[in-house]
């Protein structure tokens, strides 16, 4: 057999987004990961804000190793306070445009009292939830978006237990900016990131993501192909009205609401309302 | 922004010195979480910060606070959060993260009765090996002793410059006494205080390295200055880049430990009275060291020949002090408002000839200086 050596003929353009010198990443084949990355990639070059000024926070999990693979300032922190630690530094420094890259176990389940809390204050972040409905890193466990009956290496029965609606539970917390996409949907989630850098208070992206080695291997999706096959054929563009419908089921007899959920402008952000109390005395 | 300081004599609650040792060693970013008895630090600083033109923000809970000023100091921004045993419990992982991503914050413990809820109203001193052994794997931390209101804000100083000098957390081991204990306080003007500030590399230099392991405390690049820094709380290589293999930790670990090898006599700090011609001495710190005190000066009046040994550093331990104390005295009392915990690392170091003896306190007050003065008379006769 002869060995067939891989030709770079040229570089991307995108590739000064990324530490090309930590490559090949950690990520299996088939998973989404990486249109992610290249999603807030393609948004930060888009976003006319200096590449200096962007910083990425990430907690823990595959979704975690995000900070690690981008050419930005950027923080790998504990698992599930990535949003704290975001908040931190966003309120330290408010030039900086801070963006959270993390996953469902780190943002919704460990760290869902920090990401409603965060919602609440509307403070000015954008939190990009990759959702791949389980812990894929540590072997296929259950987390709070894996849907209902679905099966996990702790749900070998089905998941008795019932998952978050993350974007509903955004919109009741007081997010800004709330949309849903499928890793399918490239050109819609840099969009978002795009809307989430101008919106003046918090943002949050969730992108539903093909998992083979995880969620998809126990849930008829064996490899990533048919899970993106699934999201192009059941996924539906909804509205506000939709959110309260039900959490993202994965079954092949329910649709896949997806869209921007709610942008309001009317809201005032945690930095500006800071700013307007501490200097209310001045004309 | 003009900033605002209140110099000169005051009379002042331990709590609230602390904030304004703080703000004069250039903090301007806090987060905390309401706890007694320490809240009365994060109530003082949500005033204060902005007449320095620094941020506070309330926490959803501890672990977030912790998170926060790591956050805000990675972006450059001097940070403190301050709790009570319970919150200290809950930031122990992210204090392990500050020393693995070498990240100078300042945490403060107004210790109380434990354990569990205990007794959040009344003192104690039982959070000692907790705040050297409470995260996991090998660290080290830096903590200081106050014992008076004075050293409340002069020790939250040194202890900012410590954690910018070494790149590392900070703690600050105060407790309910001095917490909520209101003394005279002295604020001088910033010009006669030593403030030093962490070094952060030139701008656009070709070759710098987050973690350079040429240096023993390199240099920290800050967010927004274009170095594009990774910071990881995995065991990394020079770069910050994850490098999860024995060769990188034992690097990592061996320069990490090596930090404060190097500078123990930097760092310790511990004080000594009566002690020239002593025979015996009591070691203490903190709040319990003032009773101590009196009760050493009590049995001075009675001709025993009787020393005081504060600690005002505790950690890293002052081995060496210890030994050459051991050395000089037969007998070694310590007095603590735990049920023994600082007495370990004394007698590990102590002279093997040296008598180590515990007055331990179950805790939710400091000993009586009668207590302790029957103690060493005891021990004078025996
Ligand atoms: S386990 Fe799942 S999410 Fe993790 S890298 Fe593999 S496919 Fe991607």
């Amino acid at each position: 057999m002869t060995k067939i050596k891989p030709i770079i003929t040229e570089r991307h353009p995108r590739d000064k987004l990324l530490r090309t010198d930590r490559l090949p990443h950690i990520w299996c084949p088939g998973c989404g990961l990486g249109k992610v990355l290249g999603a807030y990639g393609e948004a930060v070059l888009k976003s006319g804000i200096p590449v200096e000024k962007h910083a990425v926070v990430s907690g823990i999990g595959c979704t975690g190793r995000s900070a690690g693979y981008l050419n930005v300032d950027s923080y790998h922190t504990t698992h599930g306070r990535p949003i704290a630690f975001a908040t931190g530094l966003k309120v330290a420094r408010p030039d900086l445009e801070v963006t959270v890259i993390s996953g469902d176990g780190d943002l919704a389940t460990i760290g869902g009292n920090h990401i409603i809390h965060a919602a609440r204050r509307n403070v000015n972040i954008t939190v990009i939830m990759v959702n791949n409905f389980n812990y894929g890193m540590t072997g296929g466990q259950a987390s709070a978006t894996t849907p209902h009956n679905a099966r996990t290496t702790t749900t070998r029965y089905g998941n008795y237990e019932y998952p978050f609606n993350m974007p509903f539970l955004m919109r009741a917390a007081g997010a800004t900016y709330i949309a849903r996409w499928t890793a399918l949907h490239i050109k819609q989630i840099t969009d978002s990131i795009l809307k989430s850098f101008e919106n003046k208070g918090f943002s949050f992206i969730e992108v539903m993501s093909p998992c083979p080695k995880g969620f998809g291997k126990k849930n008829k999706f064996r490899e990533g192909i048919h899970q993106l096959r699934y999201f192009e054929s059941h996924s539906y563009l909804a509205d506000e009205h939709d959110l309260t419908e039900h959490a993202p089921s994965m079954h092949p007899d329910e649709d896949l609401p997806i869209g921007e959920f709610f942008a309001d402008g009317g809201r005032i952000d945690f930095l500006s309302s800071q700013w307007k109390v501490f200097h209310k005395d001045e004309k | 922004m003009s900033e605002k300081y209140y110099l000169g004599k005051h009379f002042m609650m331990g709590n609230h010195a602390i904030v304004e040792g703080a703000l004069m060693a250039g903090c301007r970013f806090f987060a905390g979480y309401p706890i007694t008895p320490a809240s009365p630090i994060a109530e003082r600083m949500s005033w204060r910060l902005p007449e320095v033109g620094g941020a506070y923000i309330q926490m959803e809970d501890e672990i977030a606070s912790m998170a926060a000023i790591i956050g805000a100091s990675t972006g450059g921004v001097k940070s403190m959060t301050a709790t009570s045993g319970p919150g200290l419990s809950l930031m122990l992982e992210n204090i392990g993260l500050a020393y693995m991503m070498e990240v100078p914050v300042v945490i403060v413990n107004i210790m109380r009765g434990g354990p569990s809820t205990g007794m959040p109203t009344l003192t104690s001193q039982a959070d000692v090996m907790q705040a050297r052994w409470g995260s996991h794997g090998d660290y080290d931390m830096i903590a200081y002793a106050p014992s008076t209101v004075q050293e409340m804000f002069d020790f939250t100083i040194k202890a900012f410059n410590a954690s910018e000098k070494y790149r590392t957390p900070v703690m600050i081991l105060g407790d309910q006494v001095l917490g909520l204990m209101t003394s005279d306080l002295y604020v001088p003007h910033k010009e006669e205080l030593e403030v030093i500030d962490r070094k952060i590399p030139e701008d656009g230099l070709e070759d710098y390295l987050m973690y350079d392991s040429k240096e023993l405390i390199p240099p920290m690049a800050i967010a927004g200055m274009g170095y594009k820094v990774h910071m990881t709380g995995l065991t990394h290589n020079d770069k910050g880049y994850p490098d999860v293999s024995v060769v990188a930790q034992e690097k990592l670990m061996k320069r990490l430990k090596a930090k404060f090898k190097q500078n123990l006599s930097n760092i310790i700090e511990v004080e000594e009275r009566y002690t020239e011609d002593a025979e015996i001495a009591v070691a203490c710190f903190g709040s319990e060291s003032r009773s101590v005190l009196n009760a050493v000066k009590k049995a001075r009046e009675e001709n025993i020949r009787v020393g005081i040994f504060r600690f005002k550093t505790i950690w890293p331990f002052p081995e060496n002090e210890i030994l050459d104390l051991s050395k000089r005295v037969s007998k070694i009392i310590v007095a603590e408002v735990n049920l023994g915990q600082l007495i370990h690392p004394v007698k590990e170091n102590a002279d093997p000839d040296c008598e180590i003896i515990s007055l331990p306190h179950a805790g939710g007050a400091i000993h009586k200086p009668e207590e302790i003065l029957a103690m060493i008379k005891k021990e004078a006769t025996s």
